[in-house]
């Protein structure tokens, strides 16, 4: 048992040098590049009460967020799993502002089962959302966002899937389903069984356009299936349309923002079909099996907090960006620190400052050790030459 | 294959693989080693860009789901087990078949004084069937053998895999109710579905012609 006293729970990592420098230096810049865009941050409580954690999003949550009793109130305190409910709070309860609101927040969230490869249950969640504007503009500011976010984290290959949950929702309805028929469907459509969708399909008694239209749905995926939806949802009645006209809308300015980027449309993709209310995206990169970013529309979710207001976001985990961008450790780990002699003099402790005001690192070299600079990840060492400070180089062995 | 798209797929010994090879040679994709004689878990094809990795049938869902393989071909038993997550299951490939069942003594009657124990591999399947069923039984996972729990009073009705029936039928023991059909689906990884989709899609397309004759 004692020996085991190093051992961290599942799912819960401990970030080292130089990894955490480069987390820190991504996260700055991040912060800085939605700043720029008139994001505001926010910093939402670690801990909070659970109805107000599973408000909106909510039940999806329920059993992914740690649970325990405030000893003040007897109330059930929650550790957030996903920050998205607290910041739609704050903009519908404490900001109330009428403008369309830009927020940023960044922080760990825990979950209580590693669903990810990784199997993390401490992502660090990085997002931002937009509140208060219903177009598809605001959609398209963020998507461009998430490949801004993809690129300062030095990944250059992503495809961004793209879908509506509009179009099923609204199939659902027309075809009649009740909410359990329309679940055992979602269920199917998840996994896009198409055999199990035919069966469910004529299991309800749903026949004619509604029927094929919900079947052809699962295949409606691809760089064309915009193209294809045309046709074959045309008998769809007109909030699916309003949902397949939002996402041709959306595809053309991405066409103008984002000609590089390579899209796949896939309008049976429902991520988180119980809150959103449009488009839902998430990016993939290559040889990596799960999304790395994530988001989408959810107009309602202000609503339990006193004002439903339109909002899209999205989100990532920062720990997860980094396991595939390129270069990061250079570009915020480049710069080696200077070893200091442990000589109590005047001049250099000017010296020193003078470094460190220029943004040098500067190690003072604690007397009584032996002190290898190379250990220290020095590449330079102060030394006194005619009774001045300067830099000398030490020659990599 | 579309041009130059690597696509790993993930296939279990035995059956699964025996049936699925001629559905892949509609593709044009033929193993170059028999993994049967071979000890190779990754073996070549005669297409240069597709291989096959040779896993437990239990592990499939797994590879996929983690992008390990980009497609793989596993029993709808094992995808009921795994749940799904993670999954893109388009294809039924109509092989394997067989049936998940229940199966007991000929004349048992499900005991009063407790609850009724049953034996089986397939523990999700199992709790899902008798929770529908409003009956609250005490599931044994076991690995193997399952026939042998009834005979030694382990359990009193075991769930399990169902093909021609001659196992149960040599240990005496008779089917008793029928869970569900089961047949191999191609699963896919969801990633490689939007990454590879024409590489995917070509493959998902000629596996389907391939099984078309056979419709009905």
């Amino acid at each position: 048992m004692n020996d085991e006293r190093w051992l961290l729970p599942a799912g819960i990592d401990e970030v080292l040098p130089p990894q955490a420098r480069v987390i820190e230096g991504l996260r700055r810049e991040l912060l800085d590049l939605y700043g720029g865009w008139g994001y505001e941050l926010v910093i939402p409580p670690f801990i909070d009460y659970l109805d107000s954690l599973l408000t909106g999003t909510g039940q999806d949550l329920d059993l992914q967020t740690f649970k325990l009793t405030d000893q003040v109130t007897g109330r059930l305190l929650g550790v957030r799993a996903d920050m998205t409910p607290q910041v739609a709070r704050m903009d519908a309860h404490h900001l109330r502002r009428d403008v369309p609101q830009r927020l940023c927040y960044l922080g760990t969230v825990l979950r209580t089962r590693g669903d990810g490869f990784g199997g993390t249950r401490s992502p660090l969640q990085l997002g931002a959302e937009i509140y208060g504007h219903a177009g598809v503009e605001s959609d398209i500011e963020i998507l461009r966002l998430i490949m801004l976010t993809l690129r300062a984290a030095g990944i250059d290959e992503s495809y961004l899937d793209l879908g509506h949950v509009g179009i099923f929702r609204g199939l659902a309805r027309q075809a009649g389903l009740d909410a359990t028929q329309e679940h055992a469907l979602f269920e199917a459509l998840q996994r896009k069984a198409i055999p199990e969708i035919e069966q469910l399909v004529g299991s309800f008694g749903v026949s004619g356009a509604a029927a094929d239209m919900l079947v052809a749905l699962a295949e409606l995926n691809g760089a064309d299936a915009l193209v294809r939806a045309e046709q074959v949802l045309s008998r769809a009645d007109q909030p699916v349309q309003a949902a397949l006209d939002e996402l041709r809308r959306i595809a053309e300015g991405l066409q103008r923002w984002l000609p590089e980027v390579r899209v796949h449309y896939d309008l049976a993709e429902l991520r988180g079909y119980r809150y959103k209310t449009g488009a839902v995206f998430a990016a993939f990169v290559p040889g990596w099996g799960l999304e790395v970013a994530r988001g989408g529309r959810y107009d309602d979710i202000g609503r339990v907090f006193g004002r439903a207001r339109p909002a899209v976001g999205f989100s990532v985990d920062l720990k997860e960006l980094l396991r595939h961008g390129h270069g990061l450790e250079q570009r915020y780990c480049a710069d080696t620190p200077v070893l200091a002699p442990a000589v109590a003099d005047a001049a250099l402790r000017g010296e020193i400052e003078r470094l460190r005001a220029a943004g040098r690192r500067v190690i003072e070299a604690l007397p009584g050790v032996e002190q290898d600079p190379r250990q220290l990840g020095c590449s330079q060492v102060l030394v006194q030459r005619e009774g001045r400070w300067e830099l000398q180089a030490i020659d990599a062995e | 294959m579309t041009a130059n798209t690597p696509l790993t797929i993930a296939l279990s010994k035995g059956r699964i693989f025996e049936q699925t090879l001629p559905l892949l040679a509609h593709a044009g994709i033929h193993p170059l080693d028999d993994p049967e004689r071979s000890r190779k878990l990754i073996l070549e094809t005669t297409d240069a860009r597709v291989k096959f990795v040779i896993i437990r049938a239990s592990d499939v869902p797994t590879y996929v789901q983690y992008g390990a393989a980009d497609l793989g071909v596993a029993g709808k038993d094992v995808l009921l087990e795994h749940g799904g997550e993670g999954l893109y299951e388009p294809l039924d490939l109509r092989i394997a078949r067989c049936r998940l069942m229940v199966a007991g003594l000929p004349d048992s009657v499900p005991p009063t004084n407790r609850r009724m124990r049953i034996a089986t591999k397939y523990v999700r399947s199992a709790e899902r069937y008798y929770a529908a069923k409003g009956e609250q039984v005490d599931i044994i996972k076991l690995y193997g053998s399952m026939e042998l729990a009834p005979l030694v009073g382990l359990a009193d009705r075991i769930v399990d895999l169902v093909e021609s029936g001659n196992t149960l039928k040599a240990n005496g023991l008779v089917p008793l109710e029928h869970i569900t059909d089961i047949s191999s689906r191609l699963v896919v990884n969801k990633a490689a579905w939007k990454m590879k989709h024409a590489a995917v899609n070509e493959l998902l397309e000629s596996l389907r012609a391939a099984l078309a004759p056979n419709q009905n």
